[in-house]
């Protein structure tokens, strides 16, 4: 008799308990949704009034101050190639960095104090950068406001990003993988370029792409070096048509970039420009979820083959 | 320790000329037969002494095995014979482990670790195949060797794939990845990955913990079967596995060896109490 009475005793704890689950769930969705649909309204927001700004003459034509005849060809091919500048600077530097605090640097103090440093940086406003980068760059190594000069501020932005991110992916490989490889008779370097760098590229990659994707909506460090907000021109091409057929004078052109054209656009009174920035702002999310996509994707392919 | 033996007994009585080479012979006789020895080895991780003034042989082309209970130091010790320990700080080695024939204190600071696992090869506890193909994971220790030469490369992986029993099952998929393969499978295609690169000396650490039983019994006559080519020492948990297995058994207790011999002696009749009462399962 009495362990009935105590088995309906459980199942009444039992469904007692049970409703915090149900509360949480349901806080949990509202959480989600917050998020999601604030998003989703700025997103829907942007398309209506952009979508119908968008057609080829908007991406090839340059700035004007007739709105309906305005584009983004400049503020794209500046925010290609700053970003082009931004990815050729750090990921050497930031996967170079991770992997030497990782596997090369001995546990003492100072690399302590460098790795919290590292992982702080990561917080520095970015305007901060901005400002280190006029200094820097635009003046004591006489850059000017150039493309070379933007393209390290954003590097030295996501910096931290992809070091942390190498960091990450390469202490995410089992330590019995490394142990295998130095066992056989490699070397450091052996180790680090025949096993630790393909099988964490994967992460690396993904911390590149997250980085890129936030320097690209970056805009705070590019006003601070001295970006124009207003540019009727290309930087010259990288491609000549006599020998070396390569060019560098884009480097040290000035630019504009995608969210400086916004800005410029949001700030001006007449309706129809914010329109024209509404466009450049799906342009640029696009831009955006399209890196985070490919980032996604990536890594699932190639982690396929990486099961650990 | 045999050596010693001899040695010490010998030693008791003023020696003639003719007895002193005579023991000298016997020495060489003995020390031809150790692939190492072990000389007053201690080992610390940071301040604490993981193995206590150990003396052992390994003999050659002979399985030895390593048994003890948990945190004995066993696979610490084994982890000496490959210098692993200098992967991390704060380790420290003390005494000699003596390789011969060319008798290098592989131990020694002038040693370059490397050169040493060059020489001596490691099978680890869980099976730990790299990502890439089977036939990239049994080539990998030929590259490290800076051979690039296809036909040799192609040759050496299906010696190493024969000799580890698992040519016929793979022959045919070769360039799949080591991860499709079994447990079992993949724990021989480690051991072919030892192989490839003629190691005098092949370390086993706990290398069937993490199989099943029918896995365990293939790996177990694979180990059987390589003690022709190559000199083997192997920890492991399990007594039956060391009687089953191996020529000569270690017993560690607590960092220190307590005793070495000949495995059926340690197995019939222990000399010491303690080996007595960690084979018989009263304790461990």
């Amino acid at each position: 008799m009495r362990s009935v009475k105590s088995l309906e005793e459980i199942r009444r704890i039992i469904i007692l308990h049970k409703r915090w689950d149900l509360i949480f769930m349901i806080t949990g969705i509202v959480a989600l949704m917050i998020a999601i649909m604030t998003f989703m309204a700025l997103f829907a927001h942007m398309l209506i009034d952009g979508l119908p700004r968008l057609s080829w003459e908007f991406f090839t034509s340059f700035p004007s101050r007739r709105p309906e005849s305005a584009g983004i060809l400049s503020a794209w091919v500046g925010t290609t190639l700053v970003m082009l500048v931004t990815a050729v600077a750090a990921v050497p530097l930031g996967i170079g960095s991770g992997v030497y605090l990782e596997e090369y640097a001995p546990r003492n103090l100072l690399t302590e104090i460098i790795e919290i440093n590292v992982t702080n940086l990561a917080g520095v406003p970015s305007i901060i950068y901005g400002l280190l980068a006029l200094g820097l760059f635009v003046y004591q190594l006489g850059f000017g406001q150039s493309v070379l000069a933007a393209g390290l501020a954003l590097a030295l932005l996501i910096l931290p990003v992809v070091i942390v991110a190498t960091r990450e992916a390469i202490r995410s490989i089992p330590i019995t993988i490394r142990e295998a490889a130095y066992a056989l008779g490699a070397t450091k370097w052996q180790t680090v370029s025949d096993h630790l760098l393909p099988y964490s590229s994967a992460g690396i990659l993904t911390g590149i792409i997250i980085g890129l994707a936030r320097a690209i909506g970056e805009t705070a460090p590019i006003i601070t070096i001295g970006a124009l907000t207003f540019i009727a021109f290309l930087p010259p091409s990288p491609v000549k048509d006599e020998f070396p057929f390569i060019s560098f004078e884009w480097l040290t052109a000035p630019f504009t970039v995608m969210p400086i054209q916004m800005f410029n656009w949001v700030s001006r009174p007449e309706e129809a420009f914010q329109l024209n920035a509404a466009a450049a702002g799906l342009v640029l999310v696009v831009m955006t979820l399209a890196m985070n996509g490919l980032a996604i994707y990536l890594r699932y392919r190639m982690r396929k083959n990486i099961k650990w | 320790m045999a050596w010693q033996f001899i040695y010490a007994t010998e030693c008791g009585k003023i020696l003639s000329g003719k007895e002193m080479m005579q023991i000298n012979q016997k020495e060489i006789a003995e020390s031809a037969q150790y692939k190492s020895e072990v000389k007053n080895l201690s080992f610390h991780y940071g301040a604490f002494n993981a193995l206590k003034n150990i003396d052992m042989v390994l003999h050659d082309k002979k399985i030895t095995a390593l048994i003890g209970p948990s945190g004995c130091g066993k696979s610490t010790f084994l982890r000496c014979f490959n210098r692993m320990h200098d992967l991390y700080p704060g380790n420290r080695y003390d005494g000699e482990i003596i390789l011969h024939p060319d008798d290098v204190n592989i131990l020694a600071s002038n040693v370059d670790p490397i050169e040493v696992r060059m020489r001596i090869s490691m099978v680890f506890q869980k099976p730990n195949p790299f990502p890439k193909s089977i036939y990239e994971n049994v080539a990998y220790g030929l590259r490290v060797r800076g051979i690039k030469q296809r036909a040799i490369l192609d040759e050496k992986v299906e010696i190493a794939l024969r000799n580890s029993a698992l040519w016929d099952e793979v022959k045919d998929r070769l360039h799949e990845l080591a991860f499709n393969l079994s447990g079992g499978q993949q724990q021989r295609l480690c051991i072919a990955r030892a192989l490839a690169t003629d190691p005098e000396i092949l370390l086993f650490d706990e290398p069937t913990s993490a199989l099943d039983p029918i896995a365990t019994a293939s790996i177990e006559e694979l180990i059987t079967d390589l003690k022709t080519k190559v000199t083997i020492l192997i920890v492991t948990h399990n007594m039956q596995q060391a009687a089953r297995v191996s020529d000569y058994t270690a017993y560690m207790y607590l960092g220190e060896l307590i005793e070495f011999n000949v495995t059926d002696t340690i197995f019939i009749k222990p000399k010491n109490k303690q080996t007595e009462d960690y084979i018989t399962g009263r304790f461990g």
